[in-house]
């Protein structure tokens, strides 16, 4: 990007700023540290040149917003256009108390909506199952059946909303209930969008949620990319995520790796099912954290946008320049945020979503202040949503594309990460990909290595935590949290009990058994899904009868 | 001659948080310590089982799915028939300030809430012991 | 049979104390019993082994598992991660599983896993699975422990260039060769016959996916011939007490370990060897 002549004289002014400016004033005044780290050990100079990107080039590295490799970001005129979308992830206890909350932050300006579902109905449990006792409406909605369903999207048309579905194992499932829902508004599939997380090679590294092993759970994510790629082409059929994994403790290039490496994965295994990458490729989506290192974050986004149209074009022969393009949603991370000194979270969450947005997020959820401490009150959760709206409508920087690009500090940082991820996929590669790679326990040992150290750093100091190893204040108030009621778990069994004895048994038993038939002779099991929870097949059941055919996963150990 | 503590560290219930649990797990090894990290998924059943034949000195629960109250008095329960009431149970998770009360009310030993330090969870099991 | 309580209690007794133990297990009347030790590269599938076998066993028998793990040389502490491997296993009533760390015991065994095993035994379970740590170059005490060895081998645990090194072969009563759908598995079980054939040592060889459960019985079934054929040659009384020598001298050597070993505690250790040799000897004699 530099004439040579001009290198040349930097770096002369280089070492004269060394020698006759720096030295004398390090003598005096020693830095704050020995050395400056970002989360992924990338070590942080005093200040950055052109020296730093004198191998970049602009057009082959960077190239212009909406062209390929995308660093500067998806589209020609992102935030100009379009801000990102403010998706807040909500759901607690039941459908009703969901749908009121989903009403509430429509009024309020949300413009997509965004799903968490409890953990028995992301693990296939149905709610008066023994392994969900305590756990009903917990973390999410409680959602058994179509009923459940109903409940939910109340008064709310799918054909005017964008849906979001933080799902897994049981995707299949809930797709199928969004669909079957929509049918019953007389809205048809095609007009349908959304996203469903779908990321099962997450969920064995660092989220908990799987059933099944990993190959048949492959299968039915590619069964799931067949069927929306022909009836649902709006809708996003993976969300590739990486914020789980840096949730878990991974750092910014670990995060990017390991979630590019499952995005090779589930390339491959649609490719081996026979899809085009060409079609597929542009249904495909991300989904990362917003962590504290302010620029290593920005850079870490612009990295992984470049590293994938590459992976994309060079590795999968992809042509169609819109399936080169990651896009990607992002959170805010949940693990930065303390319990102790609660409103410091606030300017946490607003610094890490400021990030995000400086490094071209599609859309973005901002955390609630209290959320170390409980689900998040409707007065945090709108102050959350505020951040955005502030960072959107008075600071400016969504005023022009990829503010940061050009930044010697950015670029260098940006290439550093690229670096160290490709260096991690080759490593993947080896182990024989990133199926065995987890079955091994590989990336979960590395995941945990990074984050017993940083744990290890935070006590020692080397990390500093405000309010926690630092400025820490006596506090006595005990904060109002959201109040869980106890009494939804046998409200839910109650719910299941009529709807069991309302339903036709015999028409569910035909379903279900079709559907394990499918299953076994490797049909796509979709339209079978579908028609088991026209009937009124609950979540517990219709993951019963898969489990028959296919088993259960077993965790890999490590300790 | 031997004298080294044996802990269970477990995951009761659904939730598939399991890096604080992981890293305590590590802490107490580095710590000289015997430990049994028993994984996600674990029924109150098999926690009890496992700490009842590893006649481990500490238990330890990590939960972070908000289903604490419930999970402990199962585990307290089961512990009481199999005899072992005696062994101190810590817990760790997102526990708010008046679950803690109820849960110490109900026996627990001690709740470790985010950001305990590492070196105090060691000491307070090691105390726990004598 | 005792209450579980008094067998988790009094086997950590035993751990803590050596030499004790052996006063606190010959309160117990002794009796006859089974070990099968299961040792092999970490990695070869010994565990899930293990467990499969183990629950097979249970359908007729009381049976005790101990999974050895081992000690970190610089912090002294130690994962015991096998008892979560052993799915089967803990679901069944009549199966006490336990973990023990090596603490330091070279041979792939643990301080007080001799007396555990005889206390186990006398406690009322009639098999006794002995999962040692990984074997290296000197993990081998399982031979002085176990009434049979069955040494697990598979592919991508470095078990090609490892097992043909002397010593690691001759430990196995029953090679185990796991990992069936590899074709490297085919490989070591052809090096394997190979190599039996021309030392003229004559032993059962079997292939096996633990996974998929694939042989297992008929594992079991060479298993249980064999400890028939221990039982009808009166052999079980001879090993329990060569066992019993191996155990002093393994905690003659632990006590040794220990940075304050008491002067009463090691002439005790002596003369109690001294003592078994003695009586050997007469019986040689007589």
């Amino acid at each position: 990007m530099f004439d040579n002549e001009e290198l040349e004289q930097i770096k002369k002014q280089r070492k004269k700023w060394e020698e006759n400016v720096v030295e004398p004033t390090v003598k005096r005044f020693p830095e704050r540290k020995e050395e400056f780290k970002t989360s992924s050990s990338h070590e942080i100079k005093k200040t950055y040149t052109p020296l730093d990107v004198e191998d970049l080039e602009y057009v082959n590295d960077l190239a212009f917003p909406g062209m390929p490799p995308y660093t500067r970001g998806v589209q020609p005129t992102m935030y100009r256009g379009k801000l990102w979308t403010m998706r807040q992830y909500a759901g607690f206890g039941t459908a009703e108390e969901s749908n009121e909350r989903f009403h509430y932050l429509m009024s309020q300006g949300q413009t997509g909506l965004s799903v968490a579902f409890d953990l028995p109905t992301q693990i296939g449990y149905d709610s008066d199952d023994s392994m969900a006792e305590g756990e009903v409406g917990r973390v999410g909605v409680a959602i058994d059946s179509l009923d459940d369903m109903e409940t939910l999207f109340r008064e709310i048309p799918l054909d005017k909303v964008s849906t979001s579905m933080t799902i897994n194992s049981t995707a299949a499932i809930l797709l199928a209930m969004y669909i079957a829902l929509a049918e019953k508004q007389g809205v048809s599939p095609d007009k349908l969008k959304g996203t469903i997380q779908n990321d099962i090679l997450k969920e064995y590294i660092a989220r908990g949620t799987y059933i099944f092993p990993p190959e048949p759970s492959m299968k039915i994510i590619t069964d799931i990319f067949e069927y929306c790629s022909e009836y649902l082409p709006g809708f996003n059929t993976i969300s590739i995520s990486g914020y789980h994994i840096r949730e878990a403790g991974a750092n910014a290039v670990q995060e990017i790796a390991f979630t590019l490496a499952d995005g090779i994965a589930y390339v491959e295994a649609a490719i081996d099912a026979g899809l085009d990458p060409n079609v597929f490729g542009k249904r495909l989506s991300f989904f990362f954290n917003a962590h504290n290192n302010f620029f290593e974050e920005i850079a870490k986004f612009r990295a992984a946008r470049r590293i994938w149209a590459r992976i994309m074009k060079e590795r999968f022969n992809v042509e169609n320049n819109k399936a080169l393009r990651l896009r990607f949603h992002t959170q805010t991370g949940g693990s930065t945020l303390t319990a102790q000194q609660p409103l410091n979270n606030i300017a946490r969450v607003a610094y890490q979503a400021l990030a995000a947005v400086l490094g071209g997020t599609q859309s973005l959820h901002t955390n609630s202040y209290d959320e170390a401490l409980g689900l998040p009150t409707e007065e945090s959760v709108t102050a959350a949503l505020r951040t955005q709206q502030i960072i959107a409508y008075e600071t400016g920087v969504a005023d022009t594309v990829d503010p940061l690009g050009g930044s010697y500090f950015i670029e260098k940082l940006t290439s550093d990460i690229e670096k160290k991820v490709m260096e991690y996929l080759s490593k993947i590669d080896d182990l024989g990909g990133m199926v065995k790679a987890i079955e091994k326990g590989y990336i979960q040992k590395e995941i945990l290595n990074t984050a017993y150290e940083y744990q290890l750093n935070v006590e020692n100091q080397k990390e500093i935590v405000v309010g926690v190893n630092k400025f820490q204040t006596d506090e006595d108030a005990e904060k109002e949290i959201l109040e869980f009621d106890p009494e939804i778990e046998d409200r839910q069994k109650e719910k299941l009990k009529t709807l069991k004895e309302k339903r036709d048994q015999n028409t569910v038993k035909e379903a279900l058994e079709k559907l394990k038939k499918a299953a076994k002779e490797d049909d796509n099991i979709m339209p079978y899904v579908l028609d088991a929870v026209k009937h009124y097949a609950t979540v517990g059941e219709i993951s019963s009868a898969l489990r028959d055919v296919f088993g259960e996963y077993t965790e890999a150990i490590i300790l | 001659m031997e004298n080294k503590l044996k802990v269970l560290v477990a995951k009761p219930g659904l939730d598939g948080h399991d890096r604080g649990a992981k890293i305590v797990a590590m802490a107490l090894r580095d710590a000289g310590m015997e430990v049994i990290y028993t994984g996600l998924r674990q029924s109150p059943e098999e926690i009890v089982k496992a700490a009842s034949q590893e006649n481990v000195d500490i238990i330890g629960l990590s939960i972070l799915s908000g289903a604490h109250l419930k999970l402990c008095e199962r585990i307290q329960k089961l512990m009481k028939e199999s005899d072992i009431e005696d062994k101190p149970v810590f817990v760790g998770g997102i526990i708010p300030a008046k679950d803690v009360k109820k849960l110490k009310e109900m026996g627990i030993y001690e709740v470790f809430g985010p950001g305990v330090p590492l070196k105090k969870i060691v000491e307070k099991v090691k105390e726990a012991v004598k | 049979m005792i209450s579980e309580r008094e067998v988790a209690e009094t086997l950590s007794l035993i751990e803590k104390d050596p030499l004790k133990a052996k006063e606190i297990v010959s309160k117990y009347p002794e009796r006859d019993y089974f070990v099968v030790g299961i040792t092999g590269s970490p990695g070869s599938g010994k565990s899930t082994m293990t467990d499969k076998l183990a629950e097979m066993f249970a359908a007729e028998k009381d049976v005790a598992i101990i999974a050895v793990d081992p000690t970190s040389a610089f912090t002294g502490g130690a994962f015991l991660g096998d008892r979560i491997r052993m799915r089967r296993s803990v679901k069944r009533n009549n199966i006490f599983i336990r973990s023990m760390a090596s603490r330091g015991a070279v041979g792939g065994l643990s301080p007080g896993i001799y007396d555990a095993v005889e206390f186990l035994g006398r406690a009322g379970y009639d098999i006794i699975f002995v999962e040692t740590v990984g074997v290296g170059q000197s993990e081998t005490d399982i031979v002085n422990l176990a009434d049979l060895v069955l040494l697990v081998l598979a592919p991508g645990s470095g078990d090609d260039v490892q097992m043909l090194k002397a010593g690691i072969m001759e430990i196995g009563d029953i090679y185990v060769v796991n990992k069936k759908d590899l074709d490297e598995s085919q490989k070591i079980l052809v090096n394997i016959e190979a190599t039996l054939k021309l030392s003229g040592i004559e032993r059962d060889v079997i292939s096996t996916n633990s996974i998929t459960g694939e042989n297992i019985d008929r594992l079991k079934n060479i298993v249980q011939d064999h400890l028939t054929v221990l039982n009808q040659t009166k052999k079980l009384e001879k090993n329990r007490k060569d066992r019993y020598k191996f155990n002093l001298l393994n905690t003659l050597f632990s006590i040794l370990r220990t940075r304050y070993s008491k002067i009463e505690d090691l002439e005790k250790i002596i003369s109690m060897y001294a003592n078994e040799e003695g009586e050997n000897n007469e019986s040689k004699e007589n």
